[in-house]
């Protein structure tokens, strides 16, 4: 009896298994397939009860139509132009600073060092108004004029980086010390050391890293609410709530069409880059 | 003269060493430059746009200002008197407490649960991990409205879900006492995943020999899980209340696109009301203080944080 009962037990539990997973991917998918199903329905399948789960046909009009009722063409370039420049400004801090605290003599390393790490204490939503008040302040008129809904204003409070640097400081440590040691021999000066050896020893982190920064920088809301007052300066996640706030009854079909459009090169990324991120993420929690 | 010849050979010597000395003081002095010009652009940004406003925002707590007129009154800690009295500052602190703490449960609880569900043997058990973990990477602003859409109490996905248990669906984003919960759920469902990855990390990482040892003792499996999996979660588990306390304590985009703080402050928490302050009702000493005030709370988080992770956490 035992020898036929335990693996019908263990079918059974494995049964289980199977059916938990499948009510999680339903719990975490129908959301999203909500979304997808809503950007491709009329106005009249929206508003129904029971809803429909599936639109009778696409109607892909709903996306032209979500581009044209806001500039979106335009959120797309600003967001594309703020979060490159500034994930670009935040990887070369990184590196330059990881590699200074690793490899390069200072008399006050450490004190910098807890300059730098004390900084994750002051979360930017404290920051937030007075960058506000200063960006609008007189300084910046010699600059022209006020630099309040500027490019420079979104990216620049946004380009210094304490966790990155910790974390390429602490990949750069672990590298072999014989492989810097023979490059000095060969007389290769520190940035050459830094761009031939360091770096592509440090690759996989430091795609991790770029992956973390570039999604935070596409998805921050907040600074670039407050930052930015015009329509034409407005990113993606600012200005697609545009649509959602100026109807009072709300066109859902539009408007899902409008969230796709924000959500979709993240996914993209994510599809092509899923390894790295979870897996770096995981390694900097568990090790750490 | 006479001790000539004894020193004779000492500065023999000593000629060289101090040309070297002062090759190496230059070396030296070239390396701590270059140490300056690689981490000085990181430093002064750092000072600009985090140190000098955090000092500012502690001046501009002590201010009265409209944040147009030029002039600025100083008022001491009045902004600070007038949140202790405030009877909304109070609904934001405790609906920041009740979203903190209800939000960080329920991640943790079931991204633990979701983590043991996928640490079984069970086929396409890594894509589902990739799946369960996307929605943290996506726009906080974009979910939030795809959710808001969701919570339709007329044609949305819940009301059909509740219908199908034969439950009406309550008017989620319109009743105060609905409101706070609809914000959890779409906050627990956006970031279960990270907790869920970083357990699951977690639980590949015990050793096996733990429970076998476990077993020969006669443990059944929820006292192993009590006896071996828990305990060798704490310092992991201890990570993630850390970090998802101060994620949720940030949080904004959700709750400025689902809710605005309302209905009647139901979802008004510190960040939304430092933002609502400043930039719609243009009180900036008002907001600056009650910046203050979630700075303190996290720097508690923070302290609370570096003194325990000294310590392992195994047994705790």
């Amino acid at each position: 009896m035992p020898n036929r009962s335990q693996p019908f037990r263990m079918r059974l539990q494995r049964l289980a298994g199977y059916a938990a997973m499948a009510l999680l991917l339903f719990v975490i998918g129908a959301p999203v397939f909500w979304m997808v199903s809503g950007s491709l329905k009329t106005n009249q399948e929206i508003y129904t009860f029971p809803p429909q789960w599936l639109p009778t046909s696409p109607q892909w009009e709903n996306f032209t139509t979500a581009w044209n009722a806001a500039p979106f063409g335009r959120f797309y370039f600003n967001s594309i132009v703020t979060t490159l420049a500034g994930s670009a400004l935040e990887i070369i801090n990184a590196t330059l600073s990881a590699y200074a605290l690793a490899y390069l003599r200072f008399p006050f390393k450490n004190v910098i060092f807890v300059i730098l790490l004390a900084s994750l204490m002051i979360p930017a939503q404290v920051t937030v108004l007075p960058n506000y008040i200063f960006f609008g302040s007189t300084i910046f008129e010699l600059f022209g004029e006020s630099w309040i809904n500027t490019y420079q204003a979104i990216i620049l409070p946004g380009a210094s980086v304490a966790f990155g640097t910790f974390l390429l400081r602490q990949s750069f440590l672990g590298m072999p010390r014989e492989v810097l040691d023979a490059a000095r021999v060969d007389g290769a000066g520190h940035l050459r050391t830094l761009w031939e050896i360091v770096l592509p020893m440090a690759r996989p982190v430091l795609v991790t890293f770029a992956l973390i920064s570039l999604v935070a920088k596409w998805n921050d809301y907040l600074w670039p609410l407050v930052i930015t007052t015009t329509s034409e300066m407005r990113t993606l996640p600012v200005g697609i709530t545009y649509l959602f706030d100026s109807e009072g009854n709300n066109q859902w079909g539009v408007i899902m069409a409008a969230t796709v459009f924000v959500v979709l090169p993240l996914v993209v990324v994510y599809l092509w880059a899923q390894r790295y991120i979870i897996e770096g993420l995981t390694a900097g929690a568990t090790k750490g | 003269m006479t001790s000539g010849t004894d020193i004779a050979p000492s500065t023999a010597t000593s000629a060289p060493v101090v040309g070297s000395r002062w090759q190496m003081r230059s070396l030296a002095a070239r390396e701590w430059l270059l140490f300056l010009l690689f981490i000085g652009p990181n430093l002064v940004i750092f000072g600009l746009f985090t140190y000098w406003p955090m000092i500012e925002n502690v001046r501009l707590s002590t201010q009265r200002w409209n944040m147009l007129s030029p002039r600025r009154t100083d008022v001491g800690l009045d902004n600070f008197r007038y949140l202790l009295e405030d009877g909304v500052f109070r609904q934001v602190l405790i609906n920041t407490f009740y979203f903190t703490g209800a939000a960080v449960g329920l991640s943790l609880v079931l991204g633990l649960v979701v983590a043991l569900l996928l640490n079984q043997p069970l086929r396409g058990r890594d894509a589902t991990r990739a799946i369960v973990f996307a929605p943290t990477l996506l726009s906080g602003a974009a979910i939030g409205i795809v959710w808001a859409y969701i919570f339709d109490p007329r044609f949305g996905l819940l009301a059909q879900i509740l219908g199908w248990f034969n439950i009406g669906s309550p008017d989620w984003l319109n009743r105060p006492e609905w409101a706070m919960p609809a914000i959890i759920i779409v906050y627990v469902w956006k970031n279960l995943g990270f907790a869920a990855v970083i357990y699951l990390a977690g639980l590949q990482g015990i050793p096996r020999d733990l429970y076998d040892a476990a077993k020969v003792d006669g443990a059944n499996a929820w006292w192993r899980f009590r006896s071996v999996t828990v305990p060798m979660l704490s310092p992991i588990s201890f990570f993630l209340v850390v970090t998802s306390i101060l994620s949720t304590f940030q949080s904004f985009d959700i709750i400025r696109v689902m809710t605005r703080g309302g209905p009647v402050d139901a979802t008004n928490t510190l960040v939304y009301y430092v933002w609502d302050e400043a930039f719609q009702r243009s009180n900036a000493g008002r907001a600056a203080a009650a910046a203050l005030v979630l700075f303190v709370l996290m720097m508690v988080v923070t302290l609370v944080q570096l003194r325990y992770s000294e310590r392992k956490v195994h047994y705790a």
